[in-house]
Parts: structure tokens; sequence; C-alpha cells
């Protein structure tokens, strides 16, 4: 067990390869319930959500969800967060553990719209089905048909007799549901899921698993691909910007630097020598210092070691040799495109 | 359990003597945190090392964790399986998973080390 964000979390329940391989192929659980919730209601809460936040939330339809930014006036991150339009005056925010009290602050601090905001992370336990035969286990405990829910959008019913949003969400790169619910009914859930799961081969899966899976599809991690130094130009996240949409938190810093060229850029590599290359190792060029890992590890998947590290934007382009300081020593790679890892559909 | 004819380290290496060589590796406890090791960094056969430095690492899925040796002495072998089957230190941590024999230079060292007793006692505190 570690300590995460004041959070008991385990890293591995067994085997965190079995871990991660169970979700490529079949399907693991996850505990996630640390993850924080926000929920915005009032007449106004479309445009708070807007102003707070990066990505368009006008776009979305009741039951639909996007990714997200949350900025500082500079234009580094706050937060990345999944914004979920549950009807015309309500949105719910999943935030990450440790950011949650800090987000609150923020969107309260530059709230001048009529809507409320609840810090509401208290109120939910979450638990994430991932893999190939998610659907396949969600659907015995549930009525709601799984399959019509697109990705990206969610339904509010009952698993197990339980209230709870159901959502086709996920941070494995497969497919997936997250499901947010009461706490009290966490640890039944939990143990009716794995039951549920069992003819599929479903396995518990810690923090560990969740890392490998989610850096061979190249998300973010906050604080380490993103964090309040960093704008979503650097981090390549330019997909979850709307510039047209209207003013927010952050996009004066923004259209400024897109003004000026971003002189440093989110890329991935691949080991080539002996090492791995891990959060914090030094990038060089030509053996000169020019930027840092911010994730690295084995990719259990493609039998490979990966990671994403940030270069000056003039190098930042795949296929470039680079070398990364192993404990002292200079090991090669090579810069790749992302994802490392796409599920084939 | 954690033999009881091993002597044992507050950095979670374990040392057996037998004759004049000590035969170090990492405790069952040591692994087990540690998860799926994917590589071993071993010292040469030939050099000459100080009990509690550095001499290599164990780097599993999630982490690098450095070796420090129990023993002082010249390294005589050198556990060549773990290269190519590093899990090996998953399966067998007491046993195949060895790491190094070392010469003993000063063979008092072992005795002052941590009793199996005294290594779980320790470990106990760490994890509660």
């Amino acid at each position: 067990m570690i300590d995460f964000g004041g959070w008991d979390m385990p890293v591995q329940y067994g085997s965190l390869l079995e871990e991660h391989h169970a979700v490529r192929k079949r399907v693991g659980l996850f505990d996630v319930s640390h993850m924080g919730e926000i929920e915005v209601r009032g007449p106004e809460a479309l445009r708070l959500v807007n102003y707070l936040a990066t990505n368009d939330a006008s776009r979305l339809k009741p039951g639909q969800a996007q990714y997200s930014g949350m900025l500082y006036e500079h234009g580094g991150f706050v937060d990345d967060i999944l914004v979920h339009k549950v009807a015309d005056h309500h949105y719910f925010l999943c935030v990450n553990a440790s950011n949650q009290d800090k987000d609150y602050q923020h969107i309260v601090m530059h709230s001048k719209f009529d809507a409320t905001v609840e810090n509401a992370g208290s109120r939910y336990a979450q638990l994430a089905v991932q893999g190939p035969r998610a659907l396949d286990t969600l659907q015995k405990l549930t009525p709601v048909p799984l399959a019509p829910i697109g990705y990206y959008h969610f339904v509010d019913n009952a698993v197990s007799g339980v209230p709870a949003r159901i959502a086709r969400t996920g941070y494995t790169g497969e497919d997936g549901f997250e499901i947010y619910f009461p706490p009290a009914d966490a640890p039944r859930l939990w143990d009716e899921i794995l039951e549920a799961g069992a003819e599929f081969g479903i396995k518990p899966c810690g923090l560990g698993a969740r890392n490998t899976l989610r850096l061979e599809a190249a998300m973010a991690l906050y604080g380490h691909e993103i964090h309040a130094s960093i704008t979503p130009w650097e981090a390549g996240l330019d997909w979850i910007v709307k510039m047209d949409k209207g003013d927010f938190v952050g996009r004066q810093a923004l259209a400024l630097q897109k003004d000026r060229g971003v002189t440093r850029k989110l890329i991935g590599f691949e080991m080539k020598g002996r090492g791995i290359g891990r959060d914090g190792y030094e990038v060089c060029i030509d053996n000169v210092g020019a930027g840092w890992v911010t994730s690295g590890g084995p990719s259990p998947t493609l039998n490979k070691n990966i990671g994403l590290c940030y270069l000056p934007a003039t190098h930042a382009e795949p296929g470039r040799s680079i070398q990364i300081m192993v404990r002292g020593q200079a090991v090669d790679a090579v810069t790749v495109s992302t994802p490392f890892y796409k599920r084939t559909k | 359990m954690d033999p009881e004819n091993l002597r044992y380290t507050k950095e979670h290496e374990w040392v057996r003597v037998e004759g004049n060589v000590g035969i170090i590796g990492i405790t069952s406890h040591a692994q087990s945190e540690l998860g799926d090791i994917v590589y071993v960094d071993l010292p040469k056969t030939g050099t000459v090392i100080q009990q509690g430095k550095t001499i290599g690492s164990v780097e599993s899925v999630k982490a690098v964790s450095d070796i420090y040796t129990p023993v002082s002495g010249e390294v005589v072998e050198v556990n060549g399986v773990l290269t190519e089957s590093p899990e090996t230190l998953n399966k067998d941590p007491y046993g195949t998973g060895w790491l190094v024999k070392i010469k003993l230079s000063d063979p008092g060292e072992p005795a002052k080390l941590l009793t199996a007793a005294e290594y779980q006692a320790f470990v106990g505190t760490e994890t509660s």
C-alpha cells in the first residue's frame, strides 16, 4: 500500500504484469474512489464550466462527457478533468484526487456566475471496469443495455441495485466503464463485479497497472506530463482547447504563446539500449542536456521500454536519436509518435 | 518465511555463509515490494566491494532500487541466470535468485547483521 494524495492505495494486488495483461486481453477492476468529484449546478452552470475549462462544454448533450483542462491565468495546468453534462443546468466534473480541494478553490475563486459549486468527493466512490470483457462483466449487474452507450457517454441507472452513473470512459486505452455511486456500497459492488467477471478472468488491478496501461495509451498524468508550468500546447493537448468559444481562464496566455511559438513539446520515446528512462531523468541530444522524462517504464504489451519526455520544440519530432541519462550513464533511445498502443476496434 | 540460517540487513539483503564465501541476495519482502523484476545489474567478477556500499540495482516494472552489499570482499561469482531470467528473483529469492558470491575479507561481518527474527521485526515496524 502507498500513500497517494492521502489515500491508502494498493500499487498491485498480485503481479502488476498479470493485472496489465488482464486489462488488455480480458477485464480488470480498479478502485479509483480517490478521484474527486465536483458538481456545478444553476442557470449559468454552462457559462461557469466554459469559463473555467478549456474544451467547449456547449457542444455536450446530456449524457455526454469530454476531456478538458483547467488552467491558471498564465496558461499552466491546474488539473485535467472530465466534464459530464448531466442536464442543461447540471455538470459533473471528475478531477484528480490530489487536486480536488485546489480545483474546488480555483473554481469558486473565479466564479462570477449564477451557479453553485459543490465539492462532492465524499459522496462518490468510483470503480473502473476496463478491458474487452468489461461490457460483458458489467452487463450482468445492470438492467440498462450498455452496448448502445457511446464512448465518452454515460447513463444514470443502477448497478446491483445501487443508483450509479455509468460512463464509457477510462484511463487504460481499452474499452470500459467508470461507475460513480455512494461509497457505502463500494465494498459490496467491488465483490459483485469481481464475481460477475470471474468467468471472463477478471483481475483486481492496482495503481501500478493503471500507470503502465495509461502510459502505453500516452494519456497524461497530472504531476508528470502536465502541471502548473506546462501549457496544453506544450503537452500536445491542443485538441482540448477551443480558442474560439469565448473567454476562459488562461486563454490570453495561450494566445500569446501560440503567437510567439512553443519552445518545448512532449514526445514519446523508445529505449534502444539496456535501461529504462524514468520520471525526472535527463534527456540529451548529442550528449547535451535537452529535456526531461515525465513518465517511463516497461511496456508489458509491446515488450519495449517506453516513455514520454519534453524536448525543445525544434527537436521534438519522431525518429530522432536521443540519450537518456540512466543513473549516470547515457543510454540510447529514439523519439516516436504516440500513442504507443492503440486498441483494434 | 525468511530462512533462519541467513543474516539480513535493513536494506533488505541477505547473506548465507559457506566457508569463506558469502552468498548474497535480496529478501522475499524486497522482491514482493518491487514486484515483477525486469533488470538486475550486478558487479563483475573480481570487483572488490565494501559493506554497505551500492553494488548494483534491481529494477522492476514500477521502480528501480539499489543493492547494498551486506559484506565486504571480492566478487567471485555472479548469477548469470538473472541476466536472461530476472523474474527468477521473484520466484526464488533465497535460492536460484541469489545475486553474487563474495570471498569475505572480514568473516566477522555476517554475525553482526540481523537475524531472521530481528529482520522480521524490522519489516513489521516498517510496513505497519
